[in-house]
C-alpha cells in the first residue's frame, strides 16, 4: 500500500474512533434518561426510599447530597481560597514549596475510597463524629481540596503581575490587593472551578459510604433546629447521599423496583451534573463579560 | 561598540545648602542571587525637580529606580544594600515599614496598569482602603488627581466606566492620577511613555512638566528627546553603573565622560 | 520629628493586613499538608498491624491466594493471601488501558490534527460530559447493560474483570483523551511544517513526528488514566462479582483491592485480624497510587532531558 491510502486509511479509522466515542457518550445519556426519566415525578424526587418494598422515593437522599455539598463547599472553598492564595503570592521557589506541591499532588491522586477510608478512622471513629453529614463533608473537603486549590492557584496566576504591582506601589499590602483586586479578576476561572468541583462532590459515593453512612433515617421537615435528631439540618446524622442511594440499592437491594429506581436515582443525578456544567460555563461567562465590561 | 572603564564616572554633587534634597541613594547595590546588577550608585534628587535616568536597555535604570521604593522586595532573588535617605531615614532599612514609605514614594509603570474597575474606584480604591470614607473627599479627590492627570476633561461625564475602557494614553494618565492621588512626596515614573504613540506621549510629558510644582519626579525613560525636554538633570546609566550625573543641559551639551557623550550623540543605545 | 518620619518607623495597618493574610493562607495551606501526613500515618498504622500485631508474613500476605482472614489453615497460620486482589486489580487496569489507549490517542489525534473544529465542538464537550457522570452511575450501567450483555455472549454470570475493564475503560478514557490531547498541542508547529514539507502524507507526519515528539505526554496521560483504574472502587465493585479467588479467565467472579476494601470494611470489628488486614490493603492501594506518581514524575524528568 502507498503512503497516500496509508493516509486515507488512517484518516477514516480516526473518525470511527470519534464517532465511536461519541456514540458511546449518547447511548450512556441515552441509557439513563429513557430508563430513568419516566420514573421521575414529583413523588420519586420527594418520598423517602422503601427498604423492602416497590414505590420508594429519593426525597431524603436529593436533600442529603444537596446538604453535604453545601456543607463541604462551605468548608472546602475558604481553605482553598487560602491555599491558593499562598502558592500563587506567597510560596517562593524552595524545597518547602516543592514539598507542599508533592503533597497536594499526591492527595490529588489518592483513590477517593482511601480518602473516605481515613474519615472513617479519624472522623467517625477517633472524633466520635459517628456516620455523619460532618465527617462526610469533612472527607469531601479533603477530597475536592486539592483540586479546588490548584484552581485558584491558576486563576490567580492569569491575572497579570502588573495589577500586583499597581497595589503594592500604593502603599497596599499584598493580601489586600490580593483580596480586593486580583481575585475580582480571577473570579471567572475560581468560579467556573468551585462549580465543576460541585459537581463531582455531588456524584461522589466512595468517600461517603464509611463516612456519611449508608442509611437515611427519616427527617422532619418542619424541625429546622439543627440541634435536633429528626431535623434535616443536624450535622451529626447520618445521611446516605444520593450516589450512596444508587450503590446500595444496586450492591445490596432487595426492593422490587431496584433497577427502576436506580434508574430514575441516576437520571436525577446526570441532570444536575449536566446543570453543574452547564452552570459553570454560562456563570463563567458572564462574570468574565462583566469583569471586563467596557 | 566600544567598552567603556565603569570607574570613570561623574556625579556632580549638589549642595544642600542651595538645592533641598527629596531623595539620596549612597552606594545602593542590587543584587539578584550573586549577580550584582548595580555596582554602587550615589545619586541626589531634587525636590520638585524632574530627574531624568537615561541610558542603553539592560544598563540598571530601571532596576535602579524600583529600588528607590523597593519594589525588588517583591523579586525572589534581588538584594539591595547601601542606603536610600528619605527625610533623613534610611527607607532600605528593615526599621522602615515599606507600605507606609510606598505611600510617599509613588510609582507608574511602563505598561499602564488600571485595575479592573471603574475610574472614579482606580482612583479611590487605595484611599478607602487607608481610611477615607467621606465622599465628599474622595469625590473631590477624583477631581483634583483627574484634572492634575489632564484626564478630567475626557472622563468627567463617566467616571463609572471602567478604567481599562480607556486609550493607552488615557489608561497611563489614570495611573498618573491614581497615583497622585496618594498624595506622595516622589513620584517614579518607569517609562512610562514606551508603550504609547506620539501624541499620546506629548499629553503625559505635559501632564509631568504640570505636575512638577508639587512633586519631586524621577523618571526612567529611553528616550533621549523626553530627558531633554522635560528633565532638569539627568544621570546616564552604563552596564550597571551611574556614569554621570548634572544638569540637563550640560549631559546633552557637556558631558564630562566620553560614554555619555557618544551616547545622547546617537553612538549606541 | 515629622509625622511622616514617625508613621514610617511604626508598622502600618498594611503591615499587620499583609502579617495576618500570610498567616491565614499558610494556615490553610499546611492544613493539606497535615491531611496527607496523617493519611499516610493512620492507614500504614493500621495496615501493617497485620504484619506486626498479627505476626502475619508479609510475603505470604503478597503471594497466598486463600483470601479468608476469619479461618487458620492447616499450621495455624491465618489466610490472608491478598494475591487474588492484586492480580484483580492489576488485571482490570492493565486490560482497561490497553483498551482505551488506542482511543484515546485516536481521538485526541483526531482533535488536534485531523478536524480542529469538529473536534472542539463536538468531542470536547463529550470528553467533559464522559468526565463528570459520577462512578456509581458507570456501576449500575455496567451491572444493568454490560454483564447481561457478557453473560448472554460467553455464559456465566457476566460478572468478572472483563466487565470490569469495560466500565473503567470507559471511565479512564477522557482522562487519558484529554492529556493526551495537551501533550499533542505542545508539540511544536515547525515540526509539522517540517516533515509535510518534506513530502511527508498527513499520517506519516502524525506517527512518525507528532506522536513520537508528544510521547512522553502521552504516556503521562495513560499513567494517569492507570492510577484512576486502579483506585476506583464503588464501579467496579458493582461489576466485578466479589469473589476473593485468583482468576482463571476474564468472565468468573473476581475482586480487586478497591472492591474488597468497600464491602468489607463495616462487617469487621476494629482492630480484628479481619479488619487490619483489609487496612493493609488499604495501605497497598495507598502505595500503588504513590508509585503511579512517581512514574509519572520519572517519565516527565526523562521527556525533558530529550
Amino acid at each position: 500500500m502507498d503512503a497516500k491510502k496509508i493516509d486515507r486509511l488512517a484518516t477514516t479509522i480516526l473518525y470511527l474512533i470519534a464517532g465511536i466515542i461519541v456514540i458511546i457518550l449518547a447511548s450512556l445519556l441515552g441509557y439513563i434518561l429513557v430508563r430513568g426519566l419516566p420514573h421521575i415525578s414529583w413523588h420519586f424526587l420527594t418520598a423517602p426510599s422503601q427498604s423492602f418494598k416497590a414505590g420508594g422515593g429519593i426525597g431524603i437522599q436529593l436533600f442529603n447530597s444537596l446538604y453535604l455539598l453545601v456543607l463541604s463547599m462551605l468548608i472546602s472553598v475558604p481553605l482553598a481560597l487560602g491555599a491558593g492564595i499562598y502558592l500563587a503570592e506567597y510560596a517562593r521557589e524552595n524545597k518547602l514549596t516543592e514539598i507542599i506541591r508533592t503533597a497536594i499532588e499526591i492527595l490529588s491522586s489518592l483513590p477517593s475510597v482511601v480518602v473516605g477510608l481515613f474519615g472513617f478512622l479519624v472522623f467517625v471513629l477517633q472524633f466520635g463524629f459517628g456516620f455523619s453529614i460532618l465527617s462526610g463533608a469533612l472527607a469531601l473537603t479533603m477530597f475536592n481540596l486539592p483540586l479546588l486549590t490548584r484552581n485558584v492557584e491558576d486563576s490567580l496566576r492569569q491575572v497579570s503581575f502588573d495589577q500586583r504591582e499597581a497595589g503594592l506601589a500604593l502603599g497596599l499590602s499584598r493580601w489586600e490587593t490580593v483580596i480586593h483586586v486580583i481575585i475580582p479578576e480571577a473570579l471567572p476561572g475560581i468560579i467556573t472551578g468551585m462549580i465543576l468541583g460541585a459537581g463531582r462532590v455531588f456524584g461522589e459515593a466512595a468517600a461517603l459510604i464509611y463516612t456519611a453512612g449508608q442509611s437515611a433515617p427519616a427527617l422532619d421537615f418542619t424541625n429546622w433546629n439543627p440541634l435536633n435528631i429528626a431535623s434535616p439540618l443536624n450535622p451529626l446524622r447520618p445521611a446516605e447521599t444520593l450516589a450512596v442511594h444508587i450503590w446500595k440499592i444496586n450492591s445490596e437491594g432487595i426492593q422490587p423496583d431496584a433497577a427502576a429506581v436506580s434508574a430514575g436515582a441516576s437520571a436525577v443525578l446526570i441532570l444536575a451534573v449536566l446543570l453543574f456544567n452547564v452552570l459553570a460555563r454560562v456563570i463563567g461567562n458572564r462574570i468574565y463579560k462583566k469583569m471586563t465590561a467596557v | 561598540m566600544q567598552n567603556y572603564s565603569l570607574a570613570d564616572t561623574y556625579i556632580k554633587p549638589l549642595d544642600p545648602a542651595e538645592h533641598e534634597l527629596a531623595l539620596e541613594t549612597k552606594n545602593l547595590k542590587v543584587f539578584y542571587g550573586d549577580h550584582e546588577a548595580i555596582h554602587g550608585a550615589s545619586l541626589q534628587f531634587e525636590r520638585y525637580k524632574i530627574t531624568a535616568l537615561i541610558g542603553a536597555s539592560g544598563s540598571g535604570k530601571s532596576t535602579f529606580l524600583r529600588s528607590l521604593n523597593r519594589m525588588n522586595d517583591l523579586v525572589d532573588k534581588a538584594r539591595v544594600t547601601g542606603e536610600i535617605l528619605y527625610r533623613g531615614l534610611d527607607i532600605n532599612s528593615d526599621k522602615i515599614d515599606v507600605y507606609e514609605m510606598r505611600r510617599h514614594i509613588g510609582m507608574v509603570f511602563q505598561r499602564p496598569n488600571p485595575f479592573a474597575k471603574s475610574i472614579y474606584d482606580n482612583i479611590t480604591f487605595a484611599p478607602r482602603r487607608f481610611g477615607e470614607k467621606n465622599k465628599k473627599v474622595l469625590d473631590e479627590m477624583v477631581e483634583t488627581s483627574l484634572k492634575q492627570a489632564a484626564l478630567w476633561d475626557q472622563v468627567k461625564d463617566d467616571l463609572n466606566q471602567s478604567g481599562l475602557a480607556l486609550s493607552g494614553g488615557q489608561q497611563q494618565r489614570l495611573c498618573i492620577a491614581r497615583a497622585i492621588a496618594m498624595k506622595p512626596d516622589i513620584l517614579l515614573l518607569d517609562e512610562p511613555a514606551s508603550a504609547l504613540d506620539p501624541i499620546s506621549t506629548s499629553q503625559v510629558e505635559d501632564t509631568l512638566l504640570a505636575l512638577k510644582d508639587h512633586y519631586t519626579i524621577i523618571i526612567v525613560t529611553h528616550n533621549m528627546q523626553q530627558a531633554a525636554r522635560i528633565s532638569d538633570y539627568t544621570s546616564f546609566f552604563y552596564s550597571g553603573t551611574a556614569i554621570e550625573f548634572d544638569e540637563t543641559r550640560k549631559i546633552f551639551t557637556r558631558p564630562q565622560i566620553q560614554a555619555t557623550e557618544d551616547y545622547v550623540s546617537g553612538h549606541f543605545g | 520629628m515629622d509625622p511622616i518620619q514617625q508613621a514610617m518607623l511604626k508598622k502600618s495597618h498594611a503591615a499587620k493586613l499583609e502579617r495576618r493574610g500570610k498567616l491565614i493562607s499558610l494556615f490553610c495551606i499546611s492544613l493539606i499538608v497535615v491531611v496527607v501526613l496523617a493519611i499516610f500515618f493512620f492507614v500504614a498504622s493500621r495496615g501493617l498491624a497485620t504484619f506486626f500485631t498479627n505476626k502475619v508474613n508479609l510475603w505470604r500476605f503478597l503471594s497466598q491466594t486463600t483470601w479468608s482472614p476469619a479461618v487458620k489453615d492447616a499450621s495455624g497460620q491465618p489466610q490472608v493471601g491478598a494475591l487474588p486482589m492484586i492480580v484483580g486489580s492489576f488485571g482490570v487496569t492493565l486490560l482497561s488501558a490497553v483498551i482505551a489507549t488506542p482511543f484515546a490517542v485516536g481521538a485526541a489525534i483526531f482533535m488536534t490534527e485531523i478536524a480542529p473544529n469538529l473536534g472542539k465542538k463536538v468531542l470536547q464537550p463529550v470528553i467533559e460530559l464522559l468526565v463528570g457522570i459520577p462512578s456509581v452511575v458507570y456501576g449500575f450501567i455496567g451491572l444493568s447493560v454490560v454483564v447481561p450483555f457478557i453473560r448472554n455472549i460467553f455464559g456465566g454470570t457476566g460478572f468478572g474483570i472483563l466487565a470490569g475493564t469495560f466500565v473503567l475503560f470507559v471511565m479512564i478514557l477522557p482522562t487519558v483523551t484529554s492529556m493526551t490531547v495537551d501533550a499533542l498541542k505542545a508539540v511544536p508547529r515547525h515540526y509539522r511544517e517540517a516533515s509535510l514539507a518534506l513530502g511527508g502524507t498527513r499520517w506519516q507526519t502524525i506517527s512518525r513526528v507528532v506522536l513520537r515528539a508528544a510521547m512522553p505526554g502521552i504516556l503521562t496521560g495513560i499513567v494517569f488514566g492507570m492510577a484512576r483504574a486502579f483506585g476506583e472502587a464503588l464501579a467496579v465493585q458493582m461489576v466485578i462479582g466479589n469473589a476473593a479467588l485468583l482468576p482463571t479467565n476474564l468472565i468468573s467472579p473476581a475482586s480487586t483491592l478497591t472492591s474488597v476494601l468497600t464491602s468489607g470494611i463495616g462487617n469487621t470489628v476494629m482492630g480484628s485480624l479481619e479488619n487490619n488486614a483489609l487496612w493493609s490493603l488499604a495501605l497497598l492501594l495507598l502505595l500503588m497510587s504513590l508509585a503511579f506518581n512517581l512514574l509519572i514524575r520519572w517519565i516527565g524528568k526523562k521527556g525533558e532531558i530529550k
